[in-house]
């Protein structure tokens, strides 16, 4: 289950970017901003018109997928962490078995385990705190069982100790099979955590492959104009200026 | 489980007939003279429209709410109830409203108009920063042609007439109107609750909303088209009637989990209580003559709002 780009332009933001993802793997969508990472995030997500270019999942146009086909298959978590009603935790996950026109509590179940927050089912949306809504939102997504994960900046706004285990979650989740593809500002997590590292600067790729090529120092001194070097150990590095 | 719904039928159930019996005179079926007669023809179609038009209003200031994701969104924001009291009012202006069903047509008309207008302009992009503009702006212009209707009235009797009817009751109303409003704001509630999962996934955001599978843009035709019916409908056989639709979902919601789903049906329930209960209590009251419901629900309304809004702002700070 391949999700693949072609030739993807959306005005002012990509300009033909193409890529094919592989599924069981971490794939980090790197870029300063504006490089166009959330607009090539939401249209693999099939949620931006592909412009000339086009999005496959499988080897099928995403554009041509019933839109509950697509959600089956696709979960995507944006970086606003909107949640508008005061609903309590259980609601909120047992959204991601919309597509399926279900509520099966066994897969609402595996999703609050697997991010350890069974314990917050009953409680209401606004009174959790910035990580317990980052792991109930990310819940929401793998309770639809999706195949690919998109997220947006998932780390963001959380501290350390959530950021690692929220990695450690999705890393699980690869594990299981589903591709999964985030976007990050943090060039240390895509480094240390992700399988593959795409670069984009301007709406272009401007590097792609494994980390240490991806984000070679030579890389980041280019895209984003500051004169950095890795420090560390390979899935070990810190990032510090020259 | 959801308890709203058992607590405001029950509610309903005790006003139901309590309302049968208020009013200027209190019946008593057992000794009031023609009590059968008053009660068929003129208090229960009453009762009945006050439940149609709570009803509908009730339902679609829950769904509104749910849709703009505001807890201070009414179906007025349409601009659906002034393009329905457009109609009405045209139809006072050329003097057709003696004739039977020609004035609820002219404010089916207009509603219609209102929801076409919006429809055409923000239909295709399904945004719904430009939806809410838009209604804005049909509510901007509907007003704006009723207050020139207003001003370049024919004569005093049109101009009382339009004046009189802009601030909605239930006075004289008979089963000709029952039977105009009620199937019109039946379907617009069904259709109102079938857009009820698609507003539980809005509930975080747009974007997400649309990553589960939601048609973003029939959802908005389903919201057109539902509060068109149920407020085009109530308008056209009762005038404006503010405030239900906003207050209600507010009494609704601490009684469900808050899922806007769970909120339409009850928040049905809810508005044909309070307009009944409203209704009621306008005939009760010893004035001189009868206060107009619209103008009541409004001294009831406005103070709610602000109270909410206190509420919100201590909430915020």
């Amino acid at each position: 289950m391949r999700l693949a780009a072609a030739q993807l332009s959306i005005a002012e933001r990509l300009d033909r970017v193409s890529l094919i993802l592989e599924p069981g793997t971490i794939t980090a969508i790197c870029g300063p901003n504006g490089a166009g990472k959330s607009s090539l995030l939401e249209a693999l997500a099939g949620l931006l018109p592909a412009g000339d270019g086009a999005v496959f999942l499988d080897r099928q146009q995403i554009a041509a997928l019933p839109l509950r086909e697509r959600a089956r298959r696709i979960g995507y978590l944006p970086q606003a962490h909107e949640i508008a009603w005061d609903v309590p935790v259980r609601s909120l996950v047992e959204l991601g078995r919309l597509p399926h026109g279900d509520r099966l509590a066994a897969p609402v179940d595996a999703a609050l385990d697997a991010l350890d927050i069974r314990d917050l089912e009953n409680r209401r949306a606004q009174s959790l705190s910035g990580g317990e809504t980052a792991r109930v939102l990310l819940a929401r997504v793998l309770a639809s069982e999706p195949q690919w994960i998109l997220a947006d900046e998932p780390l963001a706004a959380l501290d350390i100790a959530h950021q690692l285990s929220l990695l450690k979650h999705l890393r699980r989740a690869a594990q299981g099979g589903a591709g999964v593809v985030l976007v990050l500002h943090d060039l240390a997590h895509a480094m240390n955590h992700a399988d593959r590292v795409v670069v984009l600067d301007r709406g272009v790729v401007a590097a792609d492959g494994a980390c240490e090529d991806a984000l070679d120092q030579q890389v980041i001194e280019r895209v984003w104009k500051v004169p950095v070097r890795w420090i560390g150990e390979p899935r070990h590095r810190a990032l510090v200026s020259r | 489980m959801n308890r709203a719904i058992p607590i405001f039928a029950g509610l309903l159930a005790i006003a139901v007939p309590l309302s049968l019996l208020a009013g200027r005179v209190w019946l008593d079926p057992a000794s009031t003279p023609n009590a059968a007669l008053i009660l068929a023809e003129l208090r229960l179609p009453r009762a009945v429209l006050a439940i149609v038009v709570g009803a509908g209003l009730g339902a679609s200031g829950a769904a509104m709410q749910g849709y703009l994701r505001n807890p201070l969104a009414d179906p007025g924001l349409f601009g659906i109830a002034p393009g329905a009291a457009l109609g009405a009012v045209a139809a006072l202006w050329f003097g057709y409203a003696a004739a039977p069903y020609l004035l609820p047509a002219f404010a089916l008309v207009g509603a219609g108009g209102a929801m076409a207008l919006l429809a055409a302009i923000a239909g295709r992009t399904g945004g719904i920063a430009l939806f809410t503009l838009a209604g804005l702006m049909v509510a901007s212009l509907a007003g704006a042609l009723t207050a020139l209707a207003i001003s370049m009235a024919p004569n005093a009797f049109a101009m009382s007439e339009i004046v009189m009817w802009l601030n909605g009751a239930l006075t004289d109303r008979s089963w000709r109107d029952v039977w105009v409003a009620a199937p019109l704001v039946a379907l617009g509630i069904v259709v109102l609750a079938r857009a009820g999962t698609a507003l539980d996934a809005l509930t975080l955001g747009e974007p997400v909303a649309r990553s589960l599978g939601v048609d973003t843009n029939r959802l908005l035709w389903l919201l057109i088209a539902g509060v068109g019916l149920t407020v085009g409908a109530s308008v056209a056989v009762a005038g404006i009637i503010g405030f239900v639709g906003l207050i209600v979902p507010h009494l609704v919601r601490p009684l469900t989990d808050r899922r806007p789903s769970q909120l339409i049906l009850p928040s049905a329930l809810a508005g044909a209580l309070l307009v009944l209960v409203a209704d009621s209590a306008v005939r009760v009251l010893p004035l001189v003559t009868e206060l107009r419901l619209g103008i009541a629900l409004s001294l009831l309304g406005a103070p709610f709002f602000l109270w909410l809004l206190l509420r919100m702002r201590r909430g915020l700070a």
